[in-house]
């Protein structure tokens, strides 16, 4: 730790020896330092390789204006304020939390450090200088819904989800409404394992759909677990957070994916010129934040093309996940026709759509 | 019916496998009167070292040998400390579990990627077209046969071999093998690495065949319920296959349940494996004989030949 923070202090000094002997342009030449904070290790598919990526694209892109500096690892905690604090004590003037637990040692850090621009990833809380920004993630779990719908068989399709959330219980809805669309025989069966990580429940999980049935499944959990019993199984999986082809190169369909490189390049960009605002960013498949994985050859040509007409429909607006009527389990109207659920709404869901079996567990 | 109880209880033998593992080698250790609550640390390091052993040499029976050899050598540490230097075995157990934890996220950090064909199911020719009892019973991994042997194995020695009466002995107490000339300190050396080869092995069975990947924290708390299975099979290898079982039959059972649309209260099942323990222990700790009869006397406690 000491070695670290005095080659902070060290780079801090060369900044003020610096900008003392320079003039502007040599200042210019400064390059931006963006400090990223990762829940977990790299690692090689899931959500923080994902952010890893667009960290990656953010130094390509802007190649010799900004520098870049990770901690991998990192509890949700008292830890995390540790880092984030030194993060900005090193010179980072700008830092993204990427984890939702890093909300409130961001919002505490943020204050202290008024010219560092701090941005939350899927939380709630902004302040003078915090910004947020979220993915929507339903819009590519509704497309990996219709490619559910079109190609079960048995039109039972099952979904291994980690806690009941708003964001997984949207990822459940839209998936949902997505394979009703296009199969009204279809049904849903959800497993919830009460854990974002734990690959042997993750699988047993998945064993467990398959063996009641179900031909197509997905995850909303952290391991590849799932993608690698659908292959042992011989059945078909949607991959989530990353392209998972290589764990089941059969069984896996596609994969909602995310990405964050875009932003991150907009909102570095946005902070080099100084005309960087807090705000509130849900970015979807028209934003760049969420594609599709390279879909498998085994999916038809008619069912390809058809996903890529609704995906330009989500990007022009024509087609929304919840456009009403939305209706839950019990038939009652939570959307009506002709109206689109808020993003507020949204952030609030707390039931199953028609279609999904079973009970909602309660919080 | 049939049709669901098959996929439950084959589920349930394959779930409770690594666990059996485990908790029968704590039980060893902990029957020559050693408390190693390194379960944890040992089961990611034997996973590490199966996953690694097996993408490095492509023979995912070498992998899950070296997974044990690691748990082993994790457990000489423990060994050092707690037995030669007299350590709290308390807190040599759970500093080795931290350890373990650090230490092959540390080594595995280049395995991560990796991707690895899983040691897949033995069909045991004629016997598995029995019906019902074939697919539970005779279409399993390999290893899930090996854990109900290990059982068998670790039955035998502690009640039918002099052996296993000498490693009892030494945990009841070690005083008294001393004196009548058993070397205590190499008994309990043995005992503690045989566990922690069987917690390799359990890790290993993880790496390679259940989820065959390497991530960190990958065994997610099964050293602990193997060590709360120790407790709440009072010592007893039967118990602690019946315990494993049922523990891992309540998960299934669980999830067979939501995907058929039952809720059943999902967070109190998980928490099941401890409040029995609890329940075990409150009932066995009622009066001083009742321990007496159940557990290891000299658990935990520390041995100097000087005594």
């Amino acid at each position: 730790m000491t070695t670290l923070r005095r080659i902070a202090r060290l780079s801090v000094l060369t900044g003020v020896v610096l900008l003392w002997g320079a003039t502007g342009p040599a200042r210019a030449a400064e390059p931006l330092k963006v400090g990223f904070v990762y829940v977990s290790p790299v690692g090689d598919a899931g959500w923080t390789f994902q952010h890893d990526q667009g960290r990656k694209e953010l130094e390509k892109a802007l190649n010799g204006q900004v520098v870049t500096k990770f901690v991998e690892n990192v509890p949700e905690g008292v830890d995390a304020e540790r880092v984030i604090r030194e993060l900005a004590n090193g010179g980072h003037q700008l830092i993204f939390t990427t984890s939702f637990g890093y909300m409130n040692p961001t919002i505490k850090v943020a204050p202290q450090f008024p010219k560092t621009v701090f941005m939350h990833a899927t939380g709630y809380k902004q302040a003078k200088n915090v910004g947020i920004y979220n993915a929507r993630f339903y819009e590519g779990r509704y497309l990996t819904g219709v490619i559910a719908g079109r190609m079960t068989k048995a039109n039972v399709a099952g979904y291994v989800a980690a806690f009941p959330i708003p964001e997984v219980l949207q990822g459940i809805n839209a998936f949902t409404r997505g394979m009703l669309s296009v199969n009204p025989k279809a049904q849903l069966k959800v497993i919830w394992v009460s854990s974002w990580f734990d690959p042997g429940r993750e699988r047993e999980a998945a064993m467990t759909l398959i063996s009641q049935g179900a031909d197509i499944v997905t995850h909303h959990t952290d391991s590849t677990a799932v993608v690698q019993a659908a292959e042992e199984k011989g059945v078909y999986v949607f991959g989530y957070h990353s392209d998972m082809s290589k764990y089941g190169p059969k069984a896996h369909l596609t994969a909602t994916t995310h990405h964050w490189g875009q932003f991150y390049i907009k909102t570095a960009r946005e902070v080099l010129a100084g005309s960087w605002k807090p705000g509130s960013v849900w970015g979807g498949i028209k934003d760049g934040f969420i594609k599709l994985a390279p879909l498998n050859p085994a999916i038809p040509a008619d069912v390809k093309e058809q996903v890529a007409q609704l995906e330009k429909d989500i990007t022009s607006g024509k087609l929304h996940p919840f456009a009403g009527p939305v209706k839950d389990q019990e038939g009652k109207v939570r959307v009506a026709a002709g109206q689109t659920m808020t993003d507020d709404q949204m952030q609030k869901m707390d039931f199953y759509v028609e279609g999904v079996q079973g009970r909602l567990p309660q919080q | 019916m049939i049709d669901l109880l098959v996929p439950l209880l084959a589920g349930t033998l394959a779930a409770a496998t690594p666990v059996i593992f485990a908790a029968l080698g704590e039980l060893v250790a902990e029957r020559s009167g050693v408390l190693n609550l390194g379960v944890e640390g040992m089961m990611l390091v034997g996973a590490m070292a199966a996953f690694a052993g097996a993408t490095g040499s492509g023979s995912l029976w070498l992998g899950v040998l070296l997974g044990g050899l690691a748990g082993a050598g994790l457990a000489v540490i423990f060994c050092v400390l707690a037995l030669n230097l007299l350590a709290n075995q308390v807190a040599c157990g759970l500093a080795l579990t931290i350890f373990g934890v650090g230490l092959s996220a540390f080594v595995g950090r280049a395995y991560v990627s990796l991707t690895l064909r899983g040691l897949g199911p033995v069909t045991v020719p004629g016997l598995s077209q029995i019906p019902v009892v074939g697919p539970i019973v005779f279409r399993q991994g390999a290893l899930v046969y090996l854990a109900i042997l290990t059982y068998g194995a670790v039955s035998w020695f502690l009640y039918r071999t002099k052996a296993g009466l000498i490693l009892r002995a030494v945990g009841e107490s070690p005083q008294a093998a001393h004196a009548i000339g058993h070397p205590v300190l190499r008994i309990r050396y043995l005992a503690t690495m045989s566990g922690g080869f069987l917690a390799g092995v359990g890790g290993a069975y993880l790496a390679v065949a259940y989820t065959p990947m390497w991530v960190e924290q990958m065994t997610a708390g099964r050293g602990w319920i193997a060590l709360a299975l120790v407790v709440f099979a009072t010592w007893r290898p039967g118990r602690v296959l019946l315990g494993a079982y049922l523990f891992g039959g309540v998960t299934i059972l669980q999830f067979h349940a939501q995907g058929l649309g039952i809720n059943l209260p999902n967070e109190l099942l998980s928490s099941l494996p401890y409040l029995a323990t609890i329940l075990v222990l409150v009932l066995i700790s009622r009066n001083y004989q009742t321990i007496r009869l159940n557990a290891p006397a000299s658990l935990g406690l520390p041995f100097h030949a000087s005594d």
